[in-house]
């Protein structure tokens, strides 16, 4: 009630003053989206290998996730809006990994799932992705999106496949290490891809797969298999993963003493493996693929530089609080980058919500050339909007003084080839 | 009223309640419950041999993996309609049953339980050796357009339940008429004392044979059931964690009684899916309150009501 006079308000041209510089202050210094505070967040799914066989990689894949969308939303989100992670722990299980999909979908109502490794876990998912219409963007390596098998809500834009990979590997394998090559693999369809992709590749480069090795998946020790590696080989390849591939380093290494042939390897079996460990001497002078460069190298690029100090990874890959926590480096990148990808995409396709996911999908179809930039630190990339398949640079380092050092690059070029599938065709 | 009525209307009230639940529950649980009847076949499957025949397999993995298999396989390389592929699989199922009980039964007790292992084992060797058929342990999808019947899409949300209620009530349906049949009457008998049994004049080893055989055929229908509504094969269905949780299932919802599987199955489905939102160490919870349940209710959730309540429950 008024009394008759005037109450002297709070509001002076001083505090005024503080009120619009403190305003101004913030909108500077905060992300760009609180413009759009209204806004909800744009909900992504991460279906992360956090138990089971995978859980080394689900780790890292975490901690690359956290770091980009950390980046993502400093920079202002997607659209204006910010970006939240939703994790689900998939078991590295292909059931569960359907169940975890159904969970984001109709439970979460995430905008995008993404994330998994284990080929088993997204072939097992992949159908009902589709099914849900929710888009699943895969960073596994599977040879499975490129082949056809999957459907057009499954893209891979992040992380080459392991056709790309092994077939771009031949070349410098032939030119530099030898022709008659000797495959030692596990006798499941990740070993077999590298039989049938390499020996094709290899064969192309006027070289020949002398020997077939199979080891079952079961085994534990190694020896028994050395002596049918034939006397003629020029270069063993191997590709052996899980917990015995110590175990198999070791023993092939007494196997052979101090004279051996040329051995060239994925670091699949390595990752999240210090290359020092006792044991794994044998391994100096030998050749690796990677993904991505676990250790920095002289002329490191500034993206690599910048990606890991935000990932929280020192020069040698470790964890920079913890030195022997060595990352999956040659992988996780691909976390990074897809990330990128999708953000890249919904920003093309002006993207909403659940209504325009088949415009987002038709966006990241659209992609072609990726260059090597803070979005895509690990190189340059190809992206083929028909087979839903990104194509991308191969690196091959050599162990030296425990170090790897990358002794080759392969081109996007040498890892290409035909279209197996073109799910632009399928209908949404 | 009989233990007959009081069965069949136990029984259909829960096929009742399930149809009732679709229209009720949002999707995401709706869609569990379609997994969770698949499952609870396989789990009733399981029962038929460990609760009502006494016999512990921890093989069962190869049995719900031959039906998936058979029935992937007759698709994708066969070229099948989808039924006489369904069909395929449940042969594929009983057939591996049947060679697998002519040999394991010659065994009894832990030999028994060692055998089926050893099978299972073998089972899913056999799954990866051929991986140029069966993609190994990757597995194969199933094509949205080869999983439909009679103009039916089974990938939409309500045929997916439909084709699942369908299946669990029949099973479910024929299980509970069986375990009260003559037939099931006697394998309860040679569960509690095989010897006595044989000396009442019943064939046993026939009889212990049939419900391998039974036992194996139904869980290769939840195998084909599986890949049938959720369109993957993997090989992964035929490692020995998938042995495994037949026998959790039928222990948490009580041994030796029609609804226990599917009580047991729903309450682990919910209790994973509950406590792996809480923390990483979900199995960790899983095994306390399995440990709890085993303290306190040691014949299983359904197996402590018949006990205390229902003691005409089948």
């Amino acid at each position: 009630m008024s009394n008759g006079t005037s109450k002297k308000t709070d509001f002076s041209r001083r505090s005024a003053l503080k009120g619009i510089a403190a305003t101004t202050l913030a909108a500077t210094a905060l992300p760009r989206f609180v413009q759009a505070q209204s806004a909800s967040p744009i909900k992504i799914g991460f279906q992360k290998h956090a138990t089971g066989i995978g859980a080394a990689y689900g780790r890292w894949y975490d901690a690359t996730t956290q770091a980009a969308v950390k980046r993502i939303n400093d920079d202002g989100g997607i659209n204006g809006r910010p970006v939240e992670i939703v994790i689900e722990d998939d078991g590295t299980d292909p059931k569960r990994g359907a169940e975890v999909l159904e969970k984001f979908a109709n439970q979460h109502k995430v905008d995008v799932a993404f994330g998994t490794l284990f080929s088993h876990v997204v072939i097992g998912s992949a159908p009902r992705a589709g099914e849900l219409k929710l888009p699943y963007f895969v960073v596994s390596e599977g040879h499975h999106v490129a082949s056809g098998m999957l459907n057009r809500y499954t893209l891979q834009p992040g992380i080459t496949d392991v056709k790309s990979q092994v077939q771009s590997m031949a070349p410098f394998v032939a030119a530099n290490l030898g022709k008659k090559v000797t495959m030692i693999y596990p006798d499941f369809a990740f070993g077999h891809d590298h039989r049938d992709f390499f020996s094709k590749a290899i064969e192309a480069q006027g070289g020949q797969v002398v020997a077939q090795i199979a080891i079952p998946p079961s085994e534990t020790s190694f020896t028994r298999y050395f002596p049918s590696i034939p006397r003629e080989t020029d270069v063993v390849y191997h590709v052996m993963v899980g917990p015995a591939v110590l175990t198999f380093v070791k023993e092939l290494g007494e196997f052979f003493g101090p004279s051996r042939p040329e051995i060239f390897g994925f670091i699949d079996s390595l990752e999240a493996v210090d290359i020092t460990s006792p044991g794994l001497e044998f391994l100096e002078g030998t050749y690796f693929w990677e993904g991505m460069p676990r250790h920095a190298q002289a002329e490191n690029s500034v993206f690599d530089t910048a990606y890991r100090a935000a990932v929280g990874v020192d020069e040698r890959g470790a964890s920079l609080s913890d030195s022997k926590d060595v990352s999956t480096y040659a992988h996780m990148f691909g976390c990074w980058e897809t990330l990128n990808v999708i953000k890249a995409g919904m920003e093309s396709a002006d993207y909403k919500g659940p209504d325009d996911r088949a415009k987002l999908i038709e966006a990241v179809e659209a992609m072609s050339e990726m260059p090597h930039s803070m979005d895509h630190p690990q190189g340059p990339k190809l992206f083929n909007g028909k087979t839903h398949q990104v194509f991308g640079q191969q690196y091959i380092s050599k162990v030296d003084g425990g170090t790897l050092k990358v002794e080759h690059t392969a081109s996007i070029e040498d890892g290409m080839y035909e279209d197996e599938v073109d799910y632009t065709a399928q209908s949404f | 009223m009989t233990v007959a009525r009081k069965s069949g209307l136990l029984h259909l009230s829960v096929l009742v309640a399930l149809i009732g639940l679709f229209f009720m529950l949002p999707p995401y649980h709706s869609g569990n419950l379609a997994r969770i009847m698949v499952l609870a076949i396989y789990a009733m499957g399981f029962n038929i041999l460990f609760g009502y025949t006494g016999l512990l397999s921890l093989g069962h993995a190869m049995f719900f993996a031959a039906g998936m298999y058979g029935f992937g396989l007759a698709i994708n390389l066969g070229g099948f309609p989808l039924l006489p592929a369904f069909l395929i699989g449940m042969l594929s199922a009983a057939g591996l049953a049947a060679i697998t009980g002519f040999l394991a039964l010659r065994t009894t007790g832990v030999a028994f339980m060692i055998v089926t292992l050893m099978f299972a084992q073998t089972a899913y060797l056999v799954i990866l050796y051929f991986g140029a058929y069966t993609r190994g342990d990757e597995g194969f999808v199933i094509q949205t357009a080869k999983r439909s019947v009679m103009g039916i899409d089974l990938t939409t949300d309500s045929a997916r339940y439909a084709t699942a209620l369908i299946l669990f009530g029949l099973c479910f349906v024929a299980l509970a008429r069986l375990v009260q049949s003559p037939f099931g009457r006697t394998l309860v008998a040679i569960r509690e004392n095989e010897e006595r049994a044989r000396m009442l004049g019943y064939d046993t080893g026939a009889h212990k044979l049939k419900a391998m055989i039974l036992s194996g055929l139904i869980s290769g229908v939840a195998g084909a059931a599986y890949a049938m509504l959720f369109g993957y094969v993997g090989a992964t269905f035929a490692t020995v964690q998938y042995s495994i949780f037949p026998l959790l299932w039928v222990l948490l919802g009580g041994a030796g009684t029609t609804i226990g599987p599917l009580l047991g199955v729903f309450f682990m489905f919910y209790l994973i899916d509950f406590s792996s939102s809480l923390t990483t160490a979900y199995m960790l919870i899983a095994g306390i309150v399995l440990v709890v349940l085993t303290m306190f209710a040691p014949q299983g959730l359904m197996g402590e009501m018949r006990k205390r309540v229902f003691t005409w429950l089948p």
